[in-house]
This record gives C-alpha cells, structure tokens and sequence, in this order.
C-alpha cells in the first residue's frame, strides 16, 4: 500500500470512528461502536495498525505518526463520551451537594476602618463631609493654632515625635480643623478621621500611631445645646445607648470642654467591670470651639460659634469586637483579618 | 489627685454619701476616677458588749465571757485581756472573719472552754500599736453595729482627674470650695485642736532679709514669684499623732516624723508645697535662691546623686546646693531625728523653670507637680503660717523672728466682663443675670453689676480664667451640662463636599476588597536611612525614620505572617508615604500598595492533582498587573490606565525583586508593579506588590496666623460613560498564530493589529502562547483571536480575508512577525 492510500484510509477511519463513538446514545451502542472501532481483535483500529507492515520502509515514519493521531483521538472520544453517558444515567442521589463550595478569598476592610465608616455614616445624615489633611505638620497648626500655651502640662498628654529639620508628626486630627477653617467659609460642618502619631511604647492598650475621628462644626448661632444634641443622637446610633452623659473636662481648644459618657452596655448602667463600676463608658472628648482657635483662621468669633469632637476609632473596635490586645489591630495576621468583616 | 471624704466633710458639712459625692464632682468639676473604700478589711468587725465575764477554771490569765453581737444570741467567747470587763462594749470579730494580719476567726476550744469568736486589741485591727488589751470603746451604740460606721476609722478616698487648668483642684480647700459651691453649703479651714503659735507679721524685700538670724537671699526673681520663710528652733523630733497619720494615709501618703508630715500636710490641704530644712546643716546659715551652675551636684531624698544644669533654681546654702527647688529636697539638709532648728521654706516657683528641672531629671513630685501647674500666689502667708503653727504644736519648739516674704509682686486682679447675652448664645439656653452671678459668686469669683452685664474679678488661685468664654464654663459645669436640653435644632449644611482624597480612597478600599484582599493598617515607622525622613525623638532605633513606600511596611507585614506559617497573603493599605525634603516639611503622599502570594483561592476538591496546577493556582505576576490595573481604574476612573513593561536592568535581578511594570494614569508614571524581596522561609511563594500613589497630601500654609484664604470648595469633575448601543450583527472572527521573535513585545503586535484592522476591530484577545519544540529559537509563538464586526450589517468573508492579509504582511514588514506554519 502507497503512503496516500494509507493516510485517507485513516481519515475514513477517524471520521467513521469519530462519528460512532460520539452518536452512540447509550453505553451499549458505544461499546459496540468501541469494540467495532477500537476492539484488541477485529477492531478498525487494529486492522489499519496491522497494515502497517505493508508500508515501504520509507513512508514508515509518516504512516505511523497519522496511525497515531488517529488512534489517540478516538481513544480520547471514546473517554470523553463515556463520562458524558455516566454522568447523565447517574442517579441523582448519588451526588454529595453537602460537599463545599468552591469559594474565592474573603476581602475585609479593617476593623477600624468599619467603625469610622459607621460613625461617617451616622454624620452624614446629619450633614457632615469628611475632610483630610497632612500628617507631617507644623507646630503651628497642631499646637499653636489650637491655643496651647508653650511649655504647658498640656502638652504632656501629646507626646510628640518630632521629625528631623522641619516639624513634627500630628498628635491629633485637630490641624485639620484649623486648614478647613482657613480654607472655607462657614457654614462648616466636617468630620476629619486620620492618623495621629504620639510617642507612647506599643502595648496592649496604646499603639504610637492611631486613628482619630475629629468633628467641627461652626456657624452663626451654634451653641452647647447643639453639640449634645448632635453628640447624643450619634450615641444613640452608634451604640443604641439610651442614655449618655457630659462632664467638664480640658482641652485647650475648645471652652466649655467636656467629656461624653454612654451608659455601659454590658451592666446598662449598674457597674461592672466593662465600666469598672462607674456605669458608664468614657467616649469621646468635646466641647465649643475656643474663640482663640477661631480667631487664628481670622473668622470673627463674635459672630461664629462652634463645637467640635474628637474620639478614638481603634478604641470603639477594640471594645465592639472583644479585642484583648490593641496591637492584634495593627499586627495584620491574616487569620485576625479575615475574622471580622461586616 | 487623692482627696479624703472625711477631710472634705472636715471643710464642708455636707450629707452626701461618698458615691452621691463622686457623682457630683463629677458632673460639676473633674472626673473622679475612682472611689476607694479605706479599711475595707475591718468592714466585718462589728461592735460587741460583754455580758458576763469571769475567770477561765483551767487557767490564770483567761477569761470566759458571754458576748452580745447583736445575733440574738448570747455567744462564748474566751479572751486574754486583761482589762475585758462586763458591760463594755469592743471590737468584735465573729467566727468566719479574717483580721487585718490574715487570721482568719474560727470556733475552738480554749482549755476546754469553747470561744466563738475574738474580742480585738487595737493592734489586731492594724489601727495602732498598743497592747495593753483590748480596745474599749466609749461610743452609743447597739451591739452588732458595723465597727466603720460607728467609729472615725473608716474613710473614702476619692481619685480625681484634674486637668492641666485647674491647679486650685489640687488641695482639699480647692475640691472643698467646689464642693460647697455644689452642695451649696459653707466651707471653713479645719479647726486643729491645740492650733495657737502666734506667727509675726513677715519682713517683705525685693531680695533679701533676715529670717531670725538666717540671711535669705533670692539671686535672681525671675525664678520665684514669692519666696517665704521661717525659722523655728528647738523643735522636737517624732511621730505624729495618730490623726495626722490617718489623714495622711487617706490620701495614700506615709507618715515619716512630725515636721515632714507638717509640710504634707498643708501640701495636701491648702496646695501649696512647703520644705523644712535642717538648720544646723545649711553652710554659714544662709539662705540663697539661685540658679544651679553647670555641672553642680546634689544627692536628693530619694537618695540619688543628680547633676544639675544650669536652667534649674536651687535652693543653697552658702556654699553648695541643699535642694532642687520645687522639685525635691535634699538628703544633706534632711530634718531627721537629730533636727532642733529648722528653716521652713514657702516658696512659689517659676512652673515653666520647675517643667524644665522635672523634665530633666526624670523627677516628679507633689511639689513640682503643683508648681508647674500654677501654686496660689496669695496662699504663702496662710501655708507658712499653718505649717510652723503645726510644726510647734507637734515637735515643740518656737518662732524666731519674723518670716520673710520676698520678691512677690503682687500682679493686678484680672477682671472680665461676663455678658448674659452671650452666654445665651454660646450654651444655647438663657439663664438669668442673677443666676449666673450666683454662680460665679459661689467659687470665690467677685460679681459687680455693670448695667446688664457682670464685672468679674478672678481670685488668685484660678490663673487659668482670663476671658469671657472662661467664665461661661464656670457657669455651664455649675448649672450641670446634662441640664441643658437634648434638642436638635435647624442647622445650615456645610460649604464644603467631601475631601476628593477620601472619595478615591473609599472607591480603591471596595475594589481591593472585592478582590479578595485585606486590608492592613500597619505603623508606619520603617528601618530607613538615607533618603528618608529621620525622627528626633523615635520610640526605637530600630524604626526611627518614616517610611517611603507602603511595600516597605506591607512586606514586614508578610514576613510576620510568614513567621506564623501563614503563606498565603493578600493585604493592603491606604496611607502616607514621606520623602524628606530640605528645610521645608516632607512631601507627603497618600498611597495604596497591595501584595500578594501564595494561593490566589481557597483549595477546592475539584481542584485538579497536577504539579502544574499547583503552579497555576500561585499568585503571579499577571495577577499582580490585574490588581495594579484595576486599583488604578478604580482611583482614576475618567484617565487612561496603562502598564508598561519596566526596563529589566539583568537576568538574575528580574528574576528576584525589582519593578516589573510601571503604571502610567494618563501617560504619568503613578506606580508601579514588582516583586517584593521579603525574608521568607523556604516554602514561601513569590511575593508581588503593587503601589500607587493616590495624590499629594498639601502640607504647606495656607494662610498666615489669623487670617483665613476662603476658598470656594472644589467638586471633582464625575466622570460618565456614554451609552452605545449593544451590537445586534454577527461577528467574525479568526485566529492568528504567529511566530514572534524575541525583542518585539506582544503589545507592538496589537498596535499593528489595531491600526491595520481600522475601526471593525473590535476586540484582540492574545489567547496563547508557547515556547518549545517545534517553535524557532529566538522566538515565541503567540495567539490572538480577533473580533471584527460592522455596527449595520454582516462583514463578507473577503473584507475578513483582505485584512488578514494586510495585518501578516505589515507584522512581516515592521516586525518580522510571520504566521506560524504548523
């Protein structure tokens, strides 16, 4: 037999074979189509691998590689239908759907960063918008600008990291109260959360850079009535407290100062060791916009009131999802990461 | 600050209880943090009467007594003290109670008589050291009466936040004055039984003048504001009378003799602090306030040698310093046991001088704490007054001379007006004029009437109020905060729109996230060294510079999870990078970084058992490209987004770190895309990152001190597709398998593609590519499938045909691309 008549001989055989196994409607009609085409003794395949021999000796190579071809793809056919028939005569019992899903990687946002988009959320429907600003300030805008007098024992509770030359890191969001004042006209109404940085040693109640969530609302006409409302409803939203309270407080930027307090959750307000027996849980620090603060933004305080606010974000996620260990926050495990998503 | 309930109720004669008192000062004038009971462990002794009494039958000192608790019950109670006498009332502790010491009470037999319960000497009760018996008690009260409150032991001390203004709260007079002001009771000095040295009226001097026969000499009067003195010989040293001790325990401070506990005394009550010297110890029996000279040496009470610097005020004899003024004493001129004569220091500081010292040093004490705060300039004469008074009726002695009162300037009163307008205004509620007088009157301010409005005059001790505001805060925390209404009222909504930085932020937080990443929010310090910015003061060397990309911190982040055999990483971050600049503040930038490695999804059972799956399901580089590209389409959605390949500078270098892509947003370089070299074990997968930046954070000024640059607020520009209509004619499609050499990228192929196809291309996807046995050396085999179709009507086969001829024939031109045979 010549090369040609062998290789059409097996396009024939691959087309008759191919159109067998693949027509074949049920796993009697492929065996038959497999023992007719692919069968060890009188199958097709076997015959055309036999005349074989009858190829010259140069035309060998050729011959076998199209025998091969053949061969392989009917082989595969045959697989391939078979699976198919299996498949669809299985009884349906017989599939495990207990068997898990095939998921993707869970995402997560931070835990903290879900607390500030909470409390965003809460002061949005009171008309507030986020306002950013830089980390790497001057002492005028994070000290001076904010009334705080030099050498004060004010400044001890912002220890401060200063950076080499020039300035100094933010040891609150409070700067950016003072740009937003310079930049825009009242009516302003802002929130400002951000990293501030203060030189406290990493340990399970303090991290030496945290986030802050800063408030500042200033107007004609605004007055102490307005920052309890406003604070108070946000309590409410936020921690679904039906009772909060303010006490005095200092802080050189805003006068009167106070502190907010909700009712703990955990006792409702009877002592426990939550709220290590007062009752009461320490929130956020307040008060009316000093009218120093508002004269170093050149804005007439005679004429414009304000209160602002400020509270820890990393604080509310450590006590909302049972964090023993502040630096478990910012550590990144993954496995810690994944856990809490909203 | 600790304040004793009892040495309040000493002040004022309030009712209140303690938890009443604690949620007053509260609500009205600092935080009181913490309520501690005293004397807790006597809590369950209780005051028993002795019925009978008689001689124990087996014994020689013993008596057997029946006992009235108050149970109901009469009980046996065996007891060895020689004065228990029937009818008496004692201490009592019941069988279960444990003492003080830790003994715990049980029932027993004593020589075969039983004894349910103990009889107690003062000395059981940890309440002195006398021994002869058991404590009679000579109040009225019914058997079973809990001891405490039967008798002055017990007491509440109160723990006080007083915040950095309010200096006056740091004494018992200030939190009394409060406290009457709230409680609306009167206040007065504790009486002291016993009180009566008559102290003459001070010698007063710019610098100097003589204390009996002490010389006192203050150097320089910027650092006093008033410096007092008093000599008092003769004295006596010792312990101090029980109530003295307790006083002082009450607030958590130990007793250590009878001058030393004068001082603390008055420290405690009036705030202001005070140090008696050792007379016989101070050189030439001068006094002189001075400041140190460089280098100077002092060993202080605490037993510490400290070098002086030349900015602190020392308190010296004439040769050598006897003590850091307002800040700790020396151990020289310590009054000890052997002290007869004793100059007693009253002295008011320079609070900015003694903050320096107390900084310096590392050494906090009453003293300087009050002074850097701010002592009563007119307190002195009443404290020295106190203090040597106390001194003579404790340790003897008498007053030599006249005190000294030198360098005080008395400064002018500070007045303000207080409107009731506006503090209408400003606490939103209207309180009437005599109201707030009343208020401000209640603390010691004095009120005039100026036609509606209030002349204040401030008293001494509060330095802290010098405007009107400060006054409204008087009124608001004296009226009660939670008084004012909880009432929202009509407001204007804001002028500005959210920070575009916050919105960019928000939408590359959700894409990241939605791709399965977590997000991180690491410290930001960083190894560093040149090139990034330094701090001056850094919590650790280790992490004393700034970070300059977010990788950096990223990459610390893997290998700590590396170290918990957490391989398969995905974090992300959005924060600031810093890149030094000289003499201005750093460049600040807000940045996103991601990384990744490991597996890019969870393992599945279906997953196929390949060795090249187990490759494939790693995260690669075209897995790092995709995240770059979408975080950056997703920060910048109205500009073009496009990765070019990076320059690799070697082989070996390419294969192990080093930037792979650069992301161009509208043909700027904004990013880039590489592998992140980490220090990992060997198991670890490749690690890849990508970093962003998302804008320049503005640090400079934006206006001078005092005057605003108003500003219209910018909105970001939304960016909107248009709408164009779905295709509803079929498409053609073919394939083309080419033959590229190296050196031509597949993105020059598409370019070709692109231009040749005209505008019924409509999509190129490279969906091969190979490399191996039957491909030429020195090329690739790459295969695109394109998409032609025409917007109305059905493409014919030769327009498809005559454009694959064209795009083979201008690869095989341009770019020596041709079609691969086989």
């Amino acid at each position: 037999m010549n090369l040609q008549d062998y290789i059409a001989q097996a396009d024939a055989l691959e087309r008759d074979g191919s159109a067998a196994l693949q027509g074949a409607a049920d796993a009697d009609a492929l065996e038959a189509a497999r023992i007719a085409f692919l069968g060890d003794r009188q199958g097709q395949v076997k015959t055309l691998q036999e005349a074989l021999r009858a190829i010259s000796k140069d035309d060998k190579p050729a011959a076998g590689k199209r025998f091969n071809e053949a061969r392989t793809r009917l082989e595969s056919l045959h697989a391939e239908r078979k699976t198919s028939l299996d498949r669809a005569t299985a009884p349906a019992a017989a599939e495990d759907r207990s068997l898990p899903a095939r998921r993707q990687w869970r995402g997560a946002k931070h835990p903290v960063t879900l607390v500030i988009e909470e409390i965003e959320g809460i002061f949005r429907e009171l008309g507030f918008t986020v306002a950013q600003g830089p980390q790497a300030e001057t002492e005028w805008y994070n000290f001076g600008a904010l009334n705080f007098p030099p050498n004060h024992p004010a400044l001890d509770a912002h220890d401060t990291m200063y950076l080499e030359g020039e300035g100094l890191l933010r040891t609150h969001t409070s700067p950016v109260q003072m740009r937003t004042l310079q930049k825009y006209v009242p009516p302003i109404r802002v929130l400002i959360p951000g990293l501030v940085h203060r030189r406290d040693p990493f340990d399970a109640s303090h991290a030496p850079s945290f986030e802050q969530i800063e408030g500042l609302c200033v107007d004609e006409g605004i007055s102490f009535v307005d920052l309890k409302a406003t604070l108070n409803r946000f309590a409410e939203r936020l921690f679904g407290a039906s009772r909060t309270r303010f006490r005095p407080s200092f802080f050189p930027f805003t006068e009167p100062s106070a502190e907010m307090d909700v009712q703990c959750g955990v006792c409702g307000g009877s002592g426990c060791a939550t709220c290590k027996g007062t009752g009461w849980i320490e929130i956020l620090g307040a008060g009316m916009v000093h009218p120093k603060v508002l004269e170093a933004a050149g804005i007439d305080s005679e004429r414009y009131s304000g209160w602002a606010f400020g509270m820890g974000p990393a604080r509310i996620a450590v006590s909302r999802y049972g964090i023993p260990d502040i630096r478990i926050l910012y550590d990144s495990d993954v496995r810690f990461l994944e856990q809490i998503a909203e | 600050m600790n304040v004793s309930y009892e040495w309040l109720r000493a002040f004022v004669p309030f009712d209140e209880s303690a938890v009443r008192l604690r949620e007053l000062i509260t609500a009205h004038t600092a935080t009181v943090d913490e309520l501690v009971a005293l004397r807790e462990d006597l809590a369950s002794i209780v005051i028993a009467r002795v019925v009978e009494e008689a001689a124990h039958p087996n014994s020689d000192h013993l008596h057997v007594t029946k006992v009235d608790a108050g149970t109901g019950t009469l009980l046996d109670v065996v007891c060895g003290a020689p004065n228990v006498t029937a009818g008496k009332l004692y201490p009592f502790a019941m069988t279960g109670t444990v003492l003080p010491g830790g003994l715990k009470i049980q029932k027993r037999k004593i020589r075969g008589a039983i004894s349910d319960g103990m009889l107690c000497s003062a000395r059981e009760l940890a309440l002195g050291e006398e021994q002869d018996g058991i404590m009679e008690l000579s109040v009225d009260v019914a058997p079973g009466t809990p001891f405490l409150s039967a008798l002055p032991i017990g007491d509440v001390r109160l723990v006080i936040d007083v915040g950095a203004n309010r200096p006056d709260l740091l004494s018992h007079l200030g939190v009394a004055r409060e406290v009457a002001a709230i409680t609306k009771k009167p206040f007065a000095l504790p009486a002291i039984d016993g009180l009566n040295a008559v102290v003459p009226p001070a010698v007063t001097d710019e610098k100097t003048a003589k204390a009996g026969s002490v010389e006192v000499r203050v150097e320089d009067t910027d650092l006093v504001r008033r410096f007092m003195g008093v000599v008092i010989r003769g004295a006596t040293i010792g312990p101090s009378p029980a109530w003295l001790v307790s006083r002082l325990e009450s607030i958590g401070s130990r007793s250590i003799n009878n001058v030393v506990d004068a001082s603390n005394y008055v420290l405690h009550e009036l705030g202001q602090p005070t140090h008696a010297f050792d007379l016989a110890k101070l050189e030439g029996s001068r006094v002189v306030v001075r400041r140190a000279r460089a280098g100077e040496r002092i060993t202080t009470l605490d037993g510490t040698e400290r070098t002086l610097r030349d900015n602190m005020i020392v308190i010296a004899d004439a040769v050598r310093p006897q003590a850091v003024a307002g800040v700790m004493g020396g151990r020289d001129s310590e009054v000890t046991e052997f002290t007869t004569d004793i100059f007693l220091e009253v002295a008011n500081f320079n609070p900015v001088r003694i903050r320096d010292a107390r900084r310096a040093l590392g050494l906090s004490s009453d003293a300087s704490y009050r002074y850097e705060r701010g002592v009563d300039l007119e307190i002195g004469p009443r404290a020295l007054e106190r203090v040597a008074q106390l001194i003579v009726l404790l340790a003897g002695g008498a007053i030599d001379g006249a005190p000294i009162d030198l360098a005080y300037d008395r400064p002018p009163a500070t007045t303000v007006t207080l409107r009731p307008r506006r503090v209408a205004t400003l606490l939103g509620e209207t309180l009437g004029t005599d109201e707030i007088a009343s208020f401000v009157a209640s603390i010691g301010f004095d009120v005039d009437r100026a036609n509606d409005d209030l002349r204040v005059t401030v008293p001494s001790w509060r330095g802290d109020v010098t405007s009107e505001v400060d006054l409204i805060e008087e009124v608001a925390r004296l009226h009660g905060y939670d008084s004012f209404p909880v009432e929202i009222r009509p407001f204007r909504p804001g002028t500005t729109g959210d920070d575009p930085q916050w919105i960019t932020s928000k939408a590359v937080r959700e894409a990241l996230v939605g791709a399965g990443l977590l997000e991180a929010r690491p410290m930001p310090f960083v190894a560093g060294g040149e090139g990034f910015v330094h701090l001056s003061n850094p919590l650790s060397e280790n992490e004393a510079y700034l970070r300059r990309e977010i990788l950096d911190s990223l990459a610390r982040r893997a290998e700590y999870n590396l170290a918990r055999m957490q391989g398969n990483v995905r974090l992300f971050e959005i924060g600031s990078i810093w890149i030094p600049r000289d003499g201005a503040l750093p460049h600040e930038e807000l940045r996103v970084a991601a990384l990744v490695m490991g597996r890019r999804q969870p393992p599945h059972f279906t997953d196929p058992k390949s060795p090249d799956f187990e490759a494939w399901i790693a995260y690669d580089q075209w897995d790092a490209k995709a995240l770059a590209q979408s975080t950056a389409e997703a920060a910048y959605p109205a500009a073009r987004v496009t990765l070019r390949a990076a320059e690799s500078k070697s082989e070996s270098e390419s294969a192990s770190e080093g930037t792979l892509w650069d992301v161009l947003v509208d043909d700027v370089v904004t990013g880039s895309v590489r592998r992140v070299a980490l220090d990992a074990p060997v198991w670890a997968a490749t690690a890849y990152g990508v970093e962003l930046s998302l804008g320049v954070l503005d640090s400079s000024q934006v206006a001078p001190p005092g005057e605003p640059a108003h500003r219209p607020f910018e909105r970001p520009v939304p960016s909107v597709s248009r709408f164009v209509a779905v295709p509803s004619t079929p498409a053609s499609e073919f394939d083309l398998a080419l033959l590229v050499p190296d050196g031509v990228r597949g993105e020059q192929v598409e370019e070709v593609v692109r231009r040749v196809s005209g505008k019924l291309l409509e999509r190129v996807e490279l969906f091969d590519r190979y490399v191996g046995q039957g491909v030429e050396p020195g090329h690739r085999s790459l295969a695109w499938r394109l998409t032609f179709r025409h917007a109305e009507r059905t493409l014919r086969d030769r327009e498809i045909e005559a454009r694959r001829t064209d795009i083979l024939k201008a690869l095989a031109d341009e770019l020596n691309v041709r079609q691969r045979s086989n």
